[in-house]
């Protein structure tokens, strides 16, 4: 989403630059929340699945959480919630103009968020060389599914995440203007929460 | 005599301003921020796919004049009435009035320049381009699962099912990101002194429109997901071989279809009450009720789903709750109707085509929702479940009900949007046609169906024949007089008298700019003293 309003039709600017900065910046927040809002009731169907599977059969979900690495997912675990401060520390960086910090802390986001991925590429490998895929059982579909979706989403992180990276570089952002940080901020979180409920649900819970 | 201003402002070559629409070429459409271009392009699109769906309706309809296989394949049957559903639903009534109109009219009526996130705008178009895309390369192997995609048959089936899904969530990521849209536009954007109870009710129904779009859509998109992964990766949730359950996938389904049904409706009630004090001349009766009642439709919509799986075999106390609750619904739905009624009621009222349509919104549909009252009924759905019972009473609110109200709509609004009049001469008679050929194709199929005759079977025994032929019949009428009104916006668009600001003396802000509105809508934002209902009679 560059600003090169030269390809947009007469008036295209005016479109973009309508609001006053007070009232862009509360319409950011209520619009990202709302889209938040959006993604709990993605993830819902899958979480209302588990539960009806839960209850119907315990035995399969008992003998399914056994085949998981624990160990693993506590470190993943960890490396989200890190990542989770990170982007919190580089939010409470650029509230007061520090470029540089911020962009330290976003690489160091994105470093956990690959760290992340990496261990799940593991995991997964580890799973298929058992034999394990999402037509196994009821288990595996939704351990596939929920974390495959959760993982897409860690990706979308990161692509929002290193685009802000890149614009923060190009001193885009001041103490004065850094709504998409906090935004970007904000739906980083809400991925590190997804998984904070996913881990006991799926590794934990015999 | 050849004037040389309009509306105060000189002529260029003999022509009025062109407002927003000023910028020709591809790239000032296909890149746009303007909401008002955006808007225009959504109501193309989904007038387009309205025509479409039609031609298969009319096939359809052809095929049922005769009770065996004739004319072409039963197979081919399958094909044409799921994708008449599955177009008319994902790619025209549910996007028509929020996408097209809503963004056309939600800045300008409480005076904005634009909506919130203009991009954002931009995006959710081309997605829904994207999606009709991907929708028409599963065409390939053409569905045949009816438009519900019904498991376990849509995990087995040939058809492409997959992409065909794909397709439907980017139409949902569509809907999400305009719904989000216009929250926030009208949270936000609302101009000085426009308070809620300012705001014209259009406005209201497009709240509560948008908080369904936001909270329903995203349990489809995971829903038509997890169909897919069934049939890529051999997921197994609805799939009983695996443990899976047929039946939670009709739960996901209709936990967003029927909500949806109220992005379909709340709209274009909307529309309802802008036209009818209007054409009255005097104020909205009972603001709030009708405020207040698109809002508690709303939320009672998420809580009705079961009444769609009445024959499932769920717990009998589901199914009484259900059914109470659906019975709920038509509270804020009849305080609606009555509302409408009052304000005509020693109204001045004229019968210009908007308010030809808008009160036939409101007679069709009564009957569509009294009708559904019959189907919440438990013992009364069982005798006619799956009949074409069903089928006439979802056409009489969808078509009675949602196509109605976005004729009206476009018939209210098409000065404001091209800056031309529409002819009445054509206009009316149009309508007419429109009015007999919908009840004389559909109300025939409320007997049929009470009478036992299922819906989806392309063969019937002979003795529902006589009243088939009268369906096919009225479905000629409803197409002609459709054709003329199209017939009647291309005219328009090209010959039609120059509009006023104002043609119908309306008092809502849409018609303080000038038709057609310029790029930034308002020269100077305008200060909100008052709420846009305040009629005192016919002036003369």
């Amino acid at each position: 989403m560059s600003g090169q309003s030269t390809h947009h039709g007469p008036g295209a600017a005016g479109h973009e630059a309508h609001m006053d900065p007070a009232t862009a910046r509360e319409a950011a927040t209520l619009g990202i929340w709302t889209f938040l809002a959006t993604e709990v009731l993605l993830f819902g169907g899958l979480f209302t699945s588990y539960i009806i599977y839960r209850i119907k059969y315990p035995q399969i979900f008992y003998e399914g959480h056994l085949k998981l690495d624990h160990v693993l997912g506590a470190i993943n675990t960890v490396v989200l919630i890190g990542s989770s401060l990170t982007v919190a520390l580089g939010i409470a960086a650029i509230r007061k103009g520090k470029v540089g910090l911020l962009r330290l802390y976003l690489f160091l986001t994105l470093l956990l968020a690959g760290t992340f991925l990496g261990i799940k590429y593991v995991e997964y490998t580890e799973k298929f060389s058992h034999g394990l895929y999402p037509d196994t059982d009821i288990f595996f579909s939704l351990y596939f599914m929920l974390t495959g979706l959760h993982g897409l989403h860690v990706l979308a992180g990161m692509v929002l995440l290193g685009a802000v990276l890149f614009l923060a570089g190009r001193g885009r952002y001041s103490e004065s203007y850094h709504t998409p940080v906090e935004i970007s901020g904000l739906y980083w979180h809400f991925v590190d929460l997804v998984w904070i409920y996913l881990f006991p649900l799926l590794y934990l819970l015999g | 005599m050849q004037e040389t201003t309009w509306n105060g402002e000189p002529l260029k070559n003999g022509d009025p301003p062109r407002g927003y629409l000023e910028a020709k070429g591809f790239w000032a459409w296909a890149y746009t921020l303007d909401h008002k271009r955006i808007g225009v392009m959504y109501l193309y699109t989904t007038l387009f796919f309205f025509l479409a769906g039609g031609v298969f309706a009319l096939l359809i309809r052809i095929k049922l004049m005769f009770p065996g296989q004739h004319i072409f394949t039963n197979q081919t049957y399958n094909v044409l009435f799921t994708m008449h559903g599955a177009l008319m639903i994902f790619l025209f009534v549910i996007p028509a009035i929020p996408s097209g109109l809503g963004n056309f009219f939600i800045p300008l009526q409480i005076g904005a320049r634009d909506v919130a996130f203009p991009r954002i705008n931009l995006m959710s178009y081309w997605v829904f381009v994207a999606g009709i895309v991907v929708i028409l390369f599963s065409l390939v192997r053409p569905m045949d699962t009816g438009w519900t995609f019904y498991t376990p048959y849509s995990a087995r089936t040939a058809a492409d099912v997959t992409t065909l899904s794909f397709g439907i969530f980017l139409i949902g990521m569509s809907s999400i990101l305009t719904g989000l849209n216009f929250l926030v536009t009208i949270h936000k954007l609302r101009a000085p002194g426009m308070t809620w109870h300012r705001m014209p009710l259009f406005i209201w129904s497009m709240y509560a429109t948008s908080i369904i779009q936001v909270l329903a859509t995203p349990v489809v998109g995971i829903t038509f997901l997890l169909l897919a992964m069934e049939r890529v990766l051999g997921v197994g949730f609805f799939d009983p071989a695996k443990g899976g359950d047929p039946i939670l996938f009709q739960h996901f389904f209709w936990f967003y279809s029927h909500p949806v049904v109220y992005v379909m409706i709340l709209p274009a009630m909307g529309i309802i009450s802008e036209i009818v004090p209007a054409f009255s001349r005097k104020p909205i009766f009972g603001y709030k009720a009708i405020a207040y009642s698109s809002m508690a439709i709303a939320v009672f919509g998420f809580f009705v789903w079961g009444h769609h799986m009445f024959v499932t075999g769920m717990s009998g106390t589901a199914a009484i709750l259900f059914s109470l609750l659906t019975y709920s619904v038509a509270i804020p739905t009849a305080i609606k109707v009555f509302n409408w009624i009052a304000t005509m009621y020693r109204g001045s009222i004229t019968f210009e085509s908007p308010m030809l349509y808008a009160l036939t919104f409101i007679f069709l549909f009564v009957i569509g929702g009294l009708t559904g009252m019959y189907l919440g009924a438990l013992g009364a759905d069982i005798h006619v479940h799956d009949t074409y019972f069903i089928v006439a009473h979802f056409h009489y609110t969808m078509v009675g009900g949602t196509v109605m109200g976005l004729l009206a709509g476009l018939h209210y609004w098409f000065p404001k949007m091209t800056g031309r009049m529409l002819s009445e001469k054509m206009g009316r008679p149009a309508w007419l046609l429109i009015f007999i050929g919908f009840n004389v194709t559909f109300f025939t199929q409320f007997i049929l169906g009470f009478e036992g005759m299922p819906r989806r079977y392309a063969e019937y025994p002979a003795q529902y024949q006589a009243l088939n032929i009268l369906s096919t019949v009225g479905s000629w009428i409803l197409a002609t007089g459709i054709l003329i009104m199209f017939a009647n916006f291309v005219r328009g668009l090209f010959r039609g008298a120059l509009a006023p600001p104002n043609p119908w003396k309306a008092l809502s802000l849409e018609w303080e700019t000038g038709s057609p509105p310029a790029t930034e809508n308002f020269e100077e934002i305008p200060t909100v003293t008052d709420w846009p209902y305040g009629y005192a009679g016919r002036q003369t």
